[in-house]
């Protein structure tokens, strides 16, 4: 006999909803992620070891934000971006792929697009400063996982998150 | 193993699931007004379990949800409704694979109520839940979503309620990536129905009471390792044979890990094998001993490495063969019991392998079934699987039965060697797997240094 049929992706508990995030060098832009409706994350800065940049772009009216994680603000703006924000588009690209950040940040890339700069060229951003603190809390909060201890107690909701990957 | 049983339907599942899809079709809109449609879909699921003590509860909750005015209680009712006929739906495809099998299973034994802990923080989660359901998929938005950050920061730092957490932290995580859902170009609603579902079930109180544990002996020869991630946290289940006293038994032995979203793919092992010495055993095809390593009823070992020393050399295929087919299983939790919970080890041979697409198919006598469930952190691949002549594997369910290779015996270089999906659970044994881990290792590097400069201030 024939294979069952397949359901629809819609009728699977294990659908695949998101493809992993991908791995990246992380000294340079240690935290970026597509969250609260905005790119947002952190760059590490060049010269100081204790100070990182705070910068994010948000999807709704592309406005972007970039100051230090004690609210200075950044000394590289310009219209269209900073050397920060442009970091860090470019490691979101890296992470999870030109197509969901395009799709995140509604930009109409083109089919051509690589890089987080053709991001960036795309939706013409315009400074207005916010504040970073939310941002560097979610960055916090990332770092936390880390620090979380390690269980050998069977956690049977994961059954519903099967290892993915390249393959299929 | 009969596999020709596997093919025919299982009575009542399909009606099972023709129930619930209509319940998770009302979610996609919201409780909060349901249409003409979904009030069918709502009075469909009371009357699916009209003749069970869920009866009174659910009935009344769906008069409250059609008439506007749902509470928290009328959504957890409505959730033990979809959550019973699921659970009927997997004790149900369970009989029949240990009919298939010959598999002998224990009875559920009768468990005292547990305490409650941490109820503010249940009741935060509950909180959440509800207005998601009202809000419905297409009616989630960034600011709803990220309401759940702080009740999983919180669930997350509680040990005893870490379930609840890590499932919310993966959930609200596809939430987000999704948001707003006004805008999203398809909705996966089975799978959101479920993670919903089970979520404001461990949130009720008493649903994360800790278990009885006893203890159990003998020699632990695994089978395989399960591997499951989402972007913050991991967890590799090795199934294995337990020679007890009694006989042998299946078990498994797991170890879980927070993470961070870009550790991936072979990376993950390095954040596990320091927590089990289990996963370096399995590597290097050896058995363990155990003295006295907690044991849930439900067969899960607690594992501990101060109860376990290394063994002799136990090759999985050896054990699947000869100690297999008659290990007794143990029964499944209660709470847990949910066709995506099935996953019972298995051996496939006599099999005929064909490949389309990336998508394997092993035609048995009586039944073709598809592999599913191959990862990128080992060393197995759908190519090596498709020229493989013997299997070992978790039989699973999606909507049709699904088989997931842990090892296959296959041609490498004319000779036949197993090839283990989790072979790089104790150590990444080639150049590509060992370049990932150093990645993997570097990238937790550059995190710790940060946190130790930025965290603690």
């Amino acid at each position: 006999m024939n294979a069952a049929q397949t359901p629809p992706w819609e009728q699977r508990s294990t659908a695949r909803v998101l493809s992993p995030a991908r791995p990246r060098k992380l000294a340079k832009v240690p935290f970026v992620e597509l969250a609260d409706g905005r790119l947002q994350g952190v760059v590490s800065s060049g010269s100081d070891i204790e100070r990182v940049y705070v910068s994010s772009l948000t999807a709704k009216d592309y406005s972007f934000h970039c100051s230090t994680n004690n609210n200075r603000p950044c000394g590289g703006i310009r219209s269209g971006g900073c050397n920060h924000l442009r970091a860090l588009a470019d490691e979101a690209v890296l992470q999870y792929g030109i197509a969901r950040v395009a799709r995140y940040l509604r930009a109409d890339v083109a089919d051509s697009a690589t890089t987080g700069g053709e991001v960036l060229s795309a939706v013409n951003a315009w400074h207005q400063p916010s504040a970073g603190a939310p941002v560097f809390s979610r960055f916090l909060r990332h770092l936390a996982y880390l620090e979380l201890p390690a269980s050998t107690e069977p956690l049977a909701e994961l059954q519903w998150f099967p290892a993915g990957g390249a393959v299929r | 193993m009969r596999f020709d049983m596997l093919a025919a339907p299982v009575d009542g599942v399909a009606e099972a699931y023709d129930v619930v899809a209509g319940f998770d079709e009302v979610l996609v809109q919201g409780l909060l007004r349901p249409g003409t449609e979904q009030v069918a879909a709502l009075q469909a699921l009371g009357g699916a379990v009209s003749v069970t003590p869920l009866a009174g509860r659910v009935a009344e909750a769906v008069e409250k949800t059609i008439a506007g005015s749902i509470a928290e209680e009328h959504v957890a009712a409505l959730v033990a409704a979809r959550s019973a006929l699921l659970g009927a739906a997997h004790d149900a495809l369970l009989a029949r694979l240990d009919e298939a099998a010959g598999r002998s299973r224990e009875p559920w034994p009768v468990t005292p109520a547990g305490d409650v802990a941490g109820e503010n923080l249940l009741a935060a989660a509950r909180s959440w839940l509800s207005d998601l359901a009202i809000a419905g998929w297409r009616g989630i938005d960034h600011d709803l979503v990220s309401h759940a950050d702080q009740a999983v920061a919180a669930l997350l730092a509680e040990p005893r309620l870490r379930r609840l957490g890590v499932l919310l932290d993966g959930f609200a995580g596809e939430l987000r990536a999704w948001c707003p859902g006004a805008t999203m170009p398809r909705v996966p609603v089975r799978r959101w129905a479920d993670l919903w579902a089970r979520a404001v079930l461990l949130a009720q109180p008493g649903a994360l009471a800790p278990v009885p544990v006893g203890t159990v002996s003998g020699r632990l020869l695994p089978l395989g390792v399960d591997l499951h991630e989402h972007p913050t946290a991991v967890q590799a289940q090795v199934h294995a044979v337990l020679e007890t006293a009694d006989g042998p038994r299946l078990v498994r032995a797991s170890v879980s890990a927070p993470k961070v979203d870009t550790l991936v793919g072979p990376g993950v092992w390095q954040l596990l094998r320091v927590h089990s010495a289990l996963l370096g055993a399995y590597s290097e095809q050896r058995a363990m001993e155990l003295t006295d390593m907690p044991v849930t009823a439900g067969g899960d070992l607690i594992w501990s490495d101060a109860c376990a020393k290394a063994g002799e050399p136990a090759e999985s295929f050896a054990t699947a063969r000869v100690l297999l087919a008659g290990a007794t299983a143990a029964p499944v939790p209660p709470l847990e019991r949910h066709p995506v919970r099935l996953a019972e080890p298995v051996l496939v041979e006599g099999y005929a392998a064909a490949a389309q697409d990336d998508v394997v198919t092993f035609t048995l006598p009586g039944l073709t079934i598809e592999v599913d469930g191959l990862h990128s952190a080992g060393p197995l691949t759908p190519a090596l699987v498709a020229a493989s002549t013997a299997c070992v594997g978790l039989l699973r369910w999606d909507g049709r039965w699904l088989l997931q290779p842990l090892a296959v015996e296959t041609p490498v270089k004319r000779k036949t060697v197993a090839v283990h999906a989790g072979a790089w659970a104790g150590g990444a044994s080639d150049a590509a797997g060992a370049k990932a881990e150093a990645a993997a290792a570097d990238a937790v590097k550059v995190l710790r240094e940060r946190a130790g400069r930025l965290l603690r201030k």
